[in-house]
């Protein structure tokens, strides 16, 4: 019982931590209306740079901001294909992701880069403050999220954040009202992908390593934590609801690994369940609405009929 | 304020579906000029539209808006002069934004956005009166999302919108086409009320001949991407659909097909 309690905290710690790289997907998936594969290479660049600061002595905190900034050039590259070249979004992201593997091989100049002994947020904030490291990275997740989500919340209220919504809602409209849209759109992937690497670098952190795989599906996991928090939420909330929903979407994705995990089901197998889970919660409320429709014109129908 | 010179436009050049759109057009709109145009399928008269505000680039030509050589500007840098309400009542406003989020992003065409707050409490107030002015009882509803508004609301949402910062010039593509009777002749009250009351130059395409001389001080028709009739002034005034009908078949030589060039009598 104190195995899975444990195992479930770990999650809990996770899925807040995977969550700011939701809360990047969602920035294009929702907001763009784009799905940009850039993340599964974004992450692990993020990730990569984060090992390599740390490995060369750099201060964790640093080593995440500059995570970060390369994670935003990431997305500035997807952004200029999408808009300066118009290659369709799936393709300029696929094509960002394939070249980032290359480049973050050569980030780590091999395929797996440990940490060691070397210092760590988590490391840090456990020895100040005497808590276990799962309970220190389940802290540090909790406040960085909240800082993430405050920043978030701010942003999309302001004019830019403002037309990069509308640019996602209405194009035309926006560049009617002379919003120029290539701009906000290379904006908000930038953004993205600036989280999503931001994420990757706390999960390095986190873990222990950096591994150029890292970021492989992490885009359907971003995904899954999504349409999870629309499915518990709704998706009419207010914003600052939808973003902590999303977190929550995170999390429980992880609960529902590290159950079925302790339930004896393989990693190998874990890929497979995603894509499921979140092609049965992309089909469901599509299904739903129909199933509706038809019942609705059977119930009428049918009585006029007799 | 509108100056367009040998301005041409073909589309899908040297395809087998090349069509020649537009065929070095001439038009000249003086300050406060509210023209209509008016012309069958294909005429160009949509198209000479879209090729003011921005929407495809020109063959050949300029286009001068306000003393400024606009040809080359993309479409985002011309809609800092140019107001717009489209044809699709959908495409003029944001569904999943509020109405005051809407009219606030209007709010800032042609100003730089910023990281200030994308709408004030102090602009609420403002934006609420201007909109009581269109008495379409929306000005208690700014929270709800304009998805939820019909038609004819969003469209007329869309011309307080476009016209929220004076436009240099209104471009008006067909935009009560798609409206029921009853709501497109409101939103047509609107828009003239509008253009007289903030004296705005403003193009007007319809398909509706009686509202093309009801309305604005100037008519232009259209026929294979040429201006085949320009009138103003007086002679406009005392113009009728009969006339119009006539001016057709002696400036094409054709007889004018309703059914064919689809231009509404009445």
């Amino acid at each position: 019982m104190t195995g899975l309690l444990l195992s479930l905290q770990g999650a809990v710690a996770q899925g807040i931590i995977w969550g700011i790289m939701a809360l990047g997907v969602y920035i294009t998936f929702r907001i763009l209306d784009i799905a940009d594969m850039t993340v599964d290479g974004s992450f692990a660049t993020g990730g990569a740079v984060c090992a390599v600061c740390i490995v060369g002595g750099m201060n964790p905190i640093l080593a995440v901001l500059l995570a970060m900034v390369a994670g935003c050039i990431c997305g500035f590259i997807t952004g200029l294909l999408i808009t300066k070249f118009e290659i369709p979004a799936i393709l300029a992201g696929i094509l960002t992701q394939i070249g980032l593997y290359s480049i973050n091989l050569r980030i780590m100049g091999r395929s797996n880069l440990p940490l060691m002994q070397s210092d760590t947020v988590f490391k840090s904030i456990s020895e100040l403050t005497g808590l276990s490291a799962a309970q220190a990275s389940l802290v540090v997740g909790v406040l960085v999220v909240i800082l993430v989500i405050v920043v978030l919340y701010w942003f999309f209220g302001t004019e830019i954040g403002s037309a990069i919504r509308a640019t996602g809602n209405n194009e035309r409209m926006a560049s009617a009202l002379s919003v120029n849209t290539k701009t906000t759109k290379i904006i908000a992937i930038m953004i993205a992908n600036g989280l999503v690497a931001f994420s990757g670098a706390l999960v390095t952190q986190s873990q222990g390593y950096a591994d150029v795989k890292m970021g492989v599906g992490a885009i359907v996991i971003g995904l899954a934590s999504i349409v999870i928090g629309e499915v518990l939420f709704g998706n009419k909330r207010g914003f600052k609801l939808r973003l902590t929903s999303i977190v929550v979407g995170s999390i429980v994705y992880r609960v529902i690994i590290a159950i079925v995990l302790r339930m004896g089901m393989q990693t190998d197998d874990l890929k497979l369940l995603s894509a499921i889970l979140v092609g049965v919660s992309l089909a469901l409320p599509v299904m739903m609405t129909k199933r509706k429709q038809v019942n609705l014109y059977k119930k009428l129908t049918g009585k006029e009929g007799k | 304020m509108l100056k367009i010179t040998k301005v041409s436009k073909t589309f899908n050049l040297g395809t087998v579906n090349e069509k020649k759109a537009i065929d070095q057009i001439n038009l000249t709109l003086d300050e406060g000029d509210f023209v209509t145009v008016i012309g069958g399928n294909g005429a160009g008269k949509s198209t000479v539209l879209n090729l003011i505000a921005g929407v495809y680039p020109i063959d050949c030509g300029t286009i001068e808006l306000a003393g400024e050589n606009i040809s080359l500007y993309p479409e985002y840098k011309r809609s800092r002069l140019i107001g717009r309400v489209f044809q699709d009542p959908m495409m003029g406003t944001a569904a999943d934004m509020g109405i005051a989020e809407n009219l606030a992003m209007a709010n800032r065409r042609g100003k730089k956005r910023g990281l200030r707050w994308g709408i004030t409490q102090h602009e609420k107030e403002t934006l609420k009166k201007r909109l009581e002015k269109f008495d379409l009882g929306l000005e208690n509803r700014l929270d709800a999302k304009v998805g939820l508004l019909s038609g004819g609301q969003r469209q007329a949402l869309t011309l307080l919108m476009a016209t929220l910062q004076k436009p240099k010039i209104l471009l008006l593509d067909e935009h009560t086409a798609a409206l029921d009777p009853k709501t497109a002749k409101k939103v047509l009250t609107l828009t003239d009320e509008i253009i007289k009351e903030e004296n705005l130059t403003a193009f007007m395409v319809t398909h509706n001949m009686k509202d093309a001389i009801t309305y604005g001080n100037r008519l232009i028709m259209m026929n294979e991407g040429k201006i085949i009739f320009d009138i103003k002034g007086e002679e406009k005034k005392n113009l009728t659909v009969k006339d119009l009908l006539q001016k057709f078949e002696t400036a094409t030589g054709e007889e004018l097909n309703d059914d064919a060039v689809l231009l509404v009598k009445d």
